[in-house]
């Protein structure tokens, strides 16, 4: 008895494969980019990826508990990017630029 | 074989406007594809029978976090592509090396044994807000009273953090 067939409406591999990507997607903004606003943004990318990933496998079996891990991620989501978003006014403040390579300046 | 062909498309559309949010050169834009990508992930919910999380996923992150990055956006104002450009060699090491790191991925999990959940098919209506808050509210009551501090303290460090201080004169 497969599950597949009866809760998802596409293979779990696809799922897999698809969060995958996207995780990888925000992995690679956050190598490339150097601005910090796009680097949180791509933190959320790969937070979602995840999400993606817990609600698959939670369908796929059947049991709600992952959608709530899922919920409370993105309730610490929420969270980090007010705390973020505020670290950084604080460093445009400071210095008048959003870029990541500034922050190697913090201990002087 | 309609819903697979939605889902394929929900998919290559969110990995698509992903990739924009990294490439596109303005932030303000880079915001508008994650938008995008975060109601296509919310599609992608609807069609795995997850409605509770597709309707939060669509108020929390594109309602409010997004609205909360293109506020900052705004108000520092950040519009113009200030960026400095990135080195080639940075850009194809790190393109290098995100396409080992999903190669590496899939290869690892393409052949992993996914345990069948045996006799029971499992609740086809685990995603349903009934389901969902007997289990929020009964089995992970502790958790979600936490995160209520959670919310309190970051909404304390975001105020201190961003207050205007008056500069100190010595």
């Amino acid at each position: 008895m497969n599950p597949t067939t009866t809760n998802l409406s596409a293979s779990i591999e696809f799922y897999i494969l698809l969060s995958c990507v996207l995780f990888t997607i925000g992995a690679l903004g956050v190598l490339v980019r150097r601005n910090m606003i796009v680097l949180l943004m791509c933190i959320e990318l790969m937070l979602n990826a995840v999400n993606l990933l817990l609600v698959a496998f939670s369908t796929y079996y059947g049991q709600g508990d992952a959608q709530i891990f899922v919920f409370f991620i993105i309730v610490v989501a929420a969270a980090e990017a007010t705390v973020g978003l505020s670290i950084l006014i604080m460093a445009y403040r400071n210095n008048k630029s959003t870029d990541v390579g500034l922050f190697k300046t913090l201990k002087d | 074989m309609t819903a697979e062909l939605i889902n394929w498309i929900l998919g290559g559309l969110s990995i698509g406007s992903a990739l924009m949010v990294v490439f596109s050169k303005h932030p303000i834009r880079s915001v508008l594809y994650l938008i995008v990508t975060f109601f296509l992930v919310s599609g992608l919910y609807i069609m795995m029978n997850a409605q509770f999380l597709a309707i939060v996923n669509i108020i929390v992150y594109a309602g409010a976090i997004m609205v909360l990055f293109l506020f900052v956006l705004m108000l520092l104002n950040l519009n113009k592509a200030t960026e400095p450009k990135t080195p080639l060699l940075v850009m194809l090491s790190s393109v290098g090396a995100a396409g080992i790191f999903v190669l590496v991925l899939i290869a690892a999990l393409k052949d992993s044994f996914i345990q069948k959940s045996g006799q029971v098919a499992g609740n086809l209506n685990a995603g349903m807000v009934e389901n969902l808050g007997e289990l929020l509210f009964k089995k992970y009551i502790v958790p979600f009273e936490i995160s209520s501090i959670l919310f309190i303290a970051s909404m304390v460090g975001a105020v201190l953090l961003a207050k205007r201080e008056k500069p100190i004169i010595d």
